[in-house]
């Protein structure tokens, strides 16, 4: 028997990241421009890595509460109460975690039993699926269509549905798709959440990045708040991915059951990040809006860039990512990937790392320089105007 | 100017602001326009000296030139009918004045001057500056090194540090 066979088959069971794949290719070229990148191009911004130094001259070394700095806690209950209206204690119903990425695991974890399915619907993140899956639960893809802008319908999730369906995993603004939900769209969800009793796991980390129209929170349509896990972190906002700072909101039950994981994997997160998240949240939404003004532009230029192309492109509302169709290039997604890289030089993502419905699709990240873009764009073009002829 | 040709001069200001040394066509592309009209828009917006002039940012320094900066405060009496402008004007032709600004405060102009050693600014503040009808005081501050200027640090850039892909 090998070392790997000793690895437990529920791990081996997992595929590796599409995206783990296709970086190995492009971590050995040179001179490529990258429109792969899931993470904004700015640092930090200043006065929030200022205060994690000051911090750390003051002596916060120490661990802090399983659940996370108190005032990071209310600071974020105060925020989502002035955005979206909906309240939280945060005292027990607030859970500051290790990116959302760890938010996510602990809520998967705290509801799963074995055979648990979870309702996906995709293209989406690349770690939703892995995550039900290494909870011992089983996802269930739920394939959204380009003609409805990628927005997943009730029709939809209702034909996935089964009893053994206990949650829904949802995340608008999208990734990789940059689709948002109207209030319209969540609300038909919503009751269909309440009428087969599902709980709902909304990761809102795009929730700043929205453009043309305000963000819907899911937690706070009617009757929703107890249902809904929210989850958010200061990665996108805050240019602060690195920092590993997300948070969970919930009832008390749930946002208990994922600190009792928490406190006994993870402890507690950073207290030098939670420091610098308190200053984020305080102090840091000019910064932040002055961000999602330079991402609109560059969204403007990349959509329109890619239909004068001659691609299919809906708008994208959210998130930085456009998701243009490559049908017409007679190339699959890896193929097309692969092949604008080689020739080109431009590193994209393939649509089918995130779920078997992007297969016919590229994820392009625009969270780069406009001159970037436009040098992309470039090169895309004289990639793709053969292929269209 | 119209509300959009207003908006789309904006953009363009923001990204010579971020880079003036792009091309009309890189900068067309980025604004989705076309070349033709960011030249238009930018002969437009030099003849309403909204752009004024694009230069760059030397390290003098290090390309072993290095001349001498001083910040000087100074306290002036103002004139009827003209108040500050007139002496400013007086003031501001002299090549050696780098910068101008009237200000709040305790002092009324802060001159920057530059000069090829110490004591060529040091004369031209005693024999220049001082002796402008109106000018009452002057305070002389020597800059012994620059850590930043006009918004870009000087020495210590900030690299992207990204993965090339990330999820």
């Amino acid at each position: 028997m090998s070392w790997a066979d000793r690895v437990s088959p529920l791990v081996r069971s997992i595929p590796p990241s599409g995206i783990r794949r296709f970086f190995d290719i492009v971590a050995e070229m040179s001179g490529v421009v990258s429109l792969g990148v899931g993470e904004p191009d700015f640092v930090t911004p200043w006065h929030i890595r200022e205060s994690c130094v000051h911090g750390l001259q003051r002596g916060y070394t120490s661990y802090t509460s399983n659940y996370g700095l108190l005032e990071l806690r209310q600071e974020i209950a105060r925020m989502l109460e002035a955005d979206y209206g909906v309240v939280y204690d945060p005292k027990c119903e607030a859970l500051i975690t290790v990116g959302v990425s760890e938010a996510l695991d602990l809520a998967m974890r705290a509801l799963l039993s074995p055979g648990d399915e979870v309702l996906v619907p995709e293209p989406c993140y690349v770690s939703y699926n892995a995550c039900v899956s290494l909870a011992g639960g089983v996802p269930v893809s739920v394939c959204s269509s380009r003609e409805n802008e990628f927005r997943v319908t009730v029709d939809q999730l209702a034909a996935a549905l089964t009893p053994r369906t206990k949650a829904l995993l949802i995340g608008y603004p999208n990734n990789p798709t940059g689709a948002v939900m109207s209030r319209e769209d969540l609300a038909a969800i919503a009751r269909f959440a309440e009428q087969h009793d599902l709980i709902v796991i909304s990761d809102e980390i795009y929730a700043s990045l929205t453009y043309d129209g305000e963000h819907t929170c899911f937690a706070s349509l009617p009757d929703m708040r107890d249902r809904t896990i929210l989850l958010n972190g200061f990665s996108k906002a805050y240019a602060m991915t690195g920092w590993r700072i997300g948070y969970a909101m919930g009832n008390a039950d749930f946002i208990g059951a994922m600190t009792k994981i928490h406190q006994y994997t993870m402890l507690c997160a950073p207290i030098t990040a939670q420091i610098a998240a308190i200053e984020a949240i305080k102090q840091g939404t000019a910064s932040r809006n002055k961000m999602v003004d330079e991402y609109d532009r560059r969204r403007r230029l990349m959509v329109d860039g890619l239909r004068n192309l001659g691609l299919d492109c809906f708008e994208p509302r959210g998130a930085f990512y456009v998701f243009p169709s490559i049908h017409n290039t007679g190339l699959t997604s890896l193929q097309f990937a692969e092949q604008l890289l080689q020739a080109e030089k431009v590193a994209l993502v393939p649509g089918d790392a995130f779920g078997a419905c992007g297969e016919g699709f590229v994820r392009c990240s625009y969270a780069s320089s406009s001159k970037n873009l436009a040098d992309a764009l470039d090169r895309i073009g004289r990639f793709v105007t053969p292929l269209l002829k | 100017m119209s509300e959009n040709n207003l908006a789309q001069k904006q953009d363009l200001l923001r990204l010579l602001d971020q880079d003036y040394h792009q091309t009309h066509d890189q900068l067309a592309r980025q604004l989705g326009v076309t070349p033709a009209l960011v030249g238009q828009m930018i002969r437009e917006l030099e003849d309403d000296r909204i752009l004024v002039k694009c230069q760059p940012i030397i390290n003098w320094e290090k390309a072993g030139l290095e001349d001498v900066v001083a910040l000087i405060e100074v306290k002036i009496t103002p004139q009827r009918e003209v108040g500050f402008d007139a002496i400013a004007a007086r003031i501001y032709r002299f090549p050696e004045v780098r910068n101008l600004f009237l200000m709040s405060g305790t002092y009324d102009l802060a001159v920057t001057v530059e000069g090829a050693n110490l004591k060529e600014v040091a004369q031209f503040v005693s024999t220049k500056l001082a002796t402008i009808d109106g000018v009452v005081s002057t305070t002389t501050h020597f800059v012994l090194k620059k850590y930043k200027e006009e918004g870009v640090i000087i020495d210590d850039e900030e690299a992207d540090r990204r993965l090339l892909v990330t999820p």
